[in-house]
C-alpha cells in the first residue's frame, strides 16, 4: 500500500501487525457486512497515520474489496492518508491529529454505558501521542467514571518523528502515571500473540475501571532494514525495498492477489 | 419588558428536550451553573457528564457520544470551545460530521470584568469557516429557547452561542423560528440593519432614533450566521438599497464578513460594519464597554445614516473609513 502510493506510514503499521489481527481476526465483535451494527465494538485508531495496517485489516476481514487497498492515498480514494469516517465503512472516527483518540474512544463508551449496550471499545495509541495533554485529560475522565469496557491499546515503540521518546520528552514511568489515573495496566510484548490475547481478555472482563494495555513494540516489525529505525516513521519504501520487506516477511504470495501499479518512485518527493 | 438572558433560555430548553429526546446528553466543563445546566444536571444524572476543566477532551468525549447515537450538548464559554478546543471540534467533530452541539455562553464585550482573556469576539469567525457547522446566534431568551430546540433537530454539528446578559425579549412576534431564515422584526425601505445576538435589541432601538428623524429602517434578526439567509439579504439590497450588520464581535469574519461577502458577489450596496475592529476588550461593566467599543444604538444609527449618504454618492464611494 505504502510502496504503491509512494507516501505514508510503514514503521507504526508494522509494529501493530499483531496487535491488530488479534483485535480484528479474533477479538472485535463486529459485522463486516453491517458495519452500523448498534451492538459491535468499537475501535478507534488514535494514531491515524498508522491507516496502512487498519486499512488492511478492513479489506481482510470483508468490509471492502482488497483491491481497493492499492488506491491508499490516491485522488478520489476511500482510503484518505489519515481514516475518514463518512468516507470509508468500518471507521468509527477520523483520527491523525494526536491525542484526541482516547477522548472519543470514552465518549462511545459513556453512550454504550447510557444505552446499556455491551460493546465494548478498544482504542490504540502510539506512545509517542501520549505527549499530548489531551491524553491525559481523557485518561482522567476514564479513571474518574471508572469506565470499564474500555482497552487502551499503547503501541510502545519508543520512537516518533525526531527520534527516540526518552530523549525527545520522557514519557516514563508511563504504566505508574496510568495507574495513577485510575486504570488497570497489563504491560506485553506487543509481538507475543498468547500475551496480546490474555491482556485483552483480562481488560474485557474487568470491571469498575478502564484497562490499558501497554504493548512494547519495534517499529518496522519483521524488516531487518525497517526495524527500530524512527525514519521510517513516514517514509515509503522504494519498490525494490518493498520487494525485500514483503519477502523478509514472507508475505508476498498472500498480495500477489493485487493489482500492484505503483506511483513512479520519486514523484512524491514531498517530506 | 422582562429582563432575560439567552442563557436561561438555554438552560430551560434543555430541560424541555431531557423530557422529550432521551437521546439528549449534556457535558460541561465546570460550568455547570454559568450555562444554566443545574436543573438538567439534577433532573437527568445519567445523561449528564461533568468533564471536569478539561475542554478539548469533552469536545472529543462529545463526538463519541455523537457516533454512538446520543445528540451531546457540549457547554462552556466561547472562547474555550471556539479557540481552546478549535481542533477538537475541526476534526472530532465536523471532519466526523457528528451530531455535536456546542453551547456557549459568556461570547463578546458583555462578559464584563473578567475582561479580555474571556470575551470571545473571534469565535463565530473560527466556527463560521469549519465545514459543515451550523451557526446560530439567538437574540434573546425566547430566541435561545427556539435555537436550543432546533439545533436538537438538525442533523449535523452546530455551534450555538447564546448571551450572558439579560436582554428584553425582542423576537415574542416574530415569524416561528427556523434556521437559516432571518426574522423580520422591523418593516422599513430606507436601509435595513442586519444584526445578531444581544445586538438585535440594540438595532431595534437605533431604528427607533432614526423614526424620529423620519428614516425608516428595516431590521433583521440574522439569528443563523450560518447558514446565512441569502434570500433576505438580496431582497433588503435591493429594496432598501444599503446594509449595516451589527454584532458582538469583531467585524473580521463574523456576521459583518459573512454579510459583505454576499453583498460584494450577488448584490453590490452600500455597507457598514457595528463590531469591534481588530482587538481584544478589557475589563468593565458590560454596558460601558459596549458603549466604549461603539456598540450602542446611538452608533448603529450614525452607522445607518454612514450608510444611507453612500448610497446616494454611487459606486465611486468607497475611500470613507468606517465606523
Amino acid at each position: 500500500m505504502v510502496a504503491s502510493s509512494q507516501s505514508g506510514h510503514p514503521g507504526g503499521s508494522l509494529g501493530a501487525v499483531e496487535l491488530m489481527a488479534v483485535l480484528y481476526f479474533e477479538r472485535l465483535r463486529h459485522r463486516p457486512d453491517e458495519p452500523d451494527w448498534e451492538e459491535r465494538d468499537r475501535f478507534v485508531l488514535s494514531n491515524g497515520h498508522i491507516c496502512p495496517v487498519l486499512y488492511a485489516c478492513l479489506a481482510r476481514t470483508g468490509y471492502f474489496p482488497a483491491e481497493e487497498l492499492l488506491t491508499f492515498r490516491r485522488i478520489g480514494s476511500r482510503l484518505q492518508g489519515h481514516p475518514s469516517r463518512v468516507d470509508l465503512p468500518g471507521i468509527e472516527t477520523s483520527s491523525g491529529p494526536l491525542g484526541q483518540g482516547l477522548s472519543i474512544a470514552v465518549g462511545m463508551a459513556l453512550g454504550a454505558r447510557m444505552a446499556r449496550r455491551a460493546s465494548r471499545v478498544y482504542c490504540l495509541v502510539g506512545d509517542g501521542e501520549m505527549q499530548e495533554g489531551q491524553f491525559w485529560e481523557a485518561a482522567m475522565t476514564a479513571g474518574h467514571y471508572r469506565i470499564d469496557g474500555l482497552l487502551l491499546v499503547v503501541s510502545d515503540n519508543g520512537l516518533q518523528i525526531d527520534g527516540e521518546v526518552d530523549k525527545v520528552k520522557r514519557l516514563e514511568p508511563v504504566a505508574d502515571k496510568l495507574r495513577a489515573f485510575g486504570w488497570a495496566v497489563e504491560s506485553i510484548d506487543g509481538h507475543d500473540v498468547a500475551a496480546i490475547r490474555r491482556a485483552l481478555d483480562a481488560g474485557a472482563n474487568r470491571s469498575g475501571a478502564p484497562t490499558a494495555v501497554i504493548a512494547r513494540t519495534i517499529m518496522g516489525k519483521g524488516v531487518s532494514f525497517m526495524e527500530n529505525r524512527s525514519v521510517w516513521h513516514g517514509k515509503a519504501p522504494t519498490l525494490e525495498e518493498a520487494r525485500l520487506a514483503l519477502e523478509e516477511i514472507g508475505a508476498s504470495p498472500a498480495f500477489s492477489d493485487l493489482p500492484f501499479d505503483p506511483v513512479p518512485e520519486g514523484a512524491r518527493a514531498d517530506a | 419588558m422582562p429582563m432575560r438572558s439567552g442563557r436561561d433560555g438555554f438552560g430551560e430548553a434543555m430541560l424541555a428536550l431531557g423530557a422529550s429526546d432521551p437521546r439528549v446528553v449534556a457535558l460541561c466543563a465546570d460550568l455547570t451553573e454559568a450555562i444554566r445546566l443545574e436543573a438538567f444536571a439534577r433532573a437527568y444524572p445519567g445523561r449528564f457528564v461533568q468533564m471536569g476543566v478539561a475542554e478539548q477532551d469533552m469536545i472529543g468525549t462529545a463526538a463519541g457520544l455523537a457516533l454512538s447515537g446520543l445528540i451531546p450538548f457540549a457547554a462552556t464559554f466561547a472562547v474555550f470551545a471556539a479557540h481552546r478546543a478549535n481542533e477538537q471540534v475541526r476534526m472530532a467533530v465536523c471532519y466526523n460530521r457528528a451530531n455535536v452541539k456546542i453551547a456557549v455562553s459568556h461570547g463578546g464585550l458583555s462578559v464584563g470584568e473578567d475582561g479580555a482573556t474571556h470575551q470571545a469576539l473571534e469565535d463565530i469567525a473560527a466556527m463560521r469557516a469549519m465545514p459543515g457547522m451550523t451557526v446560530l446566534v439567538p437574540a434573546d431568551a425566547d430566541e435561545a429557547y427556539a435555537a436550543t430546540l432546533a439545533a436538537a433537530e438538525r442533523t449535523g454539528p452546530v455551534y450555538l452561542r447564546v448571551g450572558r446578559t439579560p436582554v428584553p425579549v425582542v423576537t415574542a412576534g416574530a415569524a416561528p423560528f427556523e434556521v437559516g431564515r432571518a426574522r423580520l422584526l422591523a418593516q422599513g425601505e430606507d436601509a435595513t440593519i442586519v444584526a445578531c445576538g444581544i445586538m438585535v435589541e440594540r438595532s431595534l432601538r437605533a431604528s427607533e432614533l432614526l423614526l424620529a428623524r423620519g428614516m425608516r429602517v428595516r431590521v433583521l434578526d440574522m439569528h443563523t450566521v450560518k447558514p446565512l439567509d441569502v434570500d433576505a439579504l438580496e431582497r433588503a439590497a435591493a429594496e432598501t438599497g444599503c446594509l449595516v450588520t451589527a454584532e458582538e464581535h469583531s467585524v473580521l469574519g463574523g456576521l459583518g464578513g459573512a454579510v459583505a461577502e454576499v453583498l460584494a458577489e450577488r448584490c453590490p450596496v452600500p455597507l457598514v460594519r457595528v463590531g469591534t475592529r481588530d482587538t481584544f476588550g478589557e475589563s468593565g461593566p458590560p454596558d460601558a464597554l459596549l458603549e466604549k467599543y461603539g456598540l450602542t444604538p446611538r452608533r448603529i444609527a450614525e452607522a445607518v445614516e454612514l450608510a444611507v449618504q453612500r448610497k446616494g454618492e454611487g459606486p465611486a464611494a468607497g475611500g470613507r473609513p468606517q465606523g
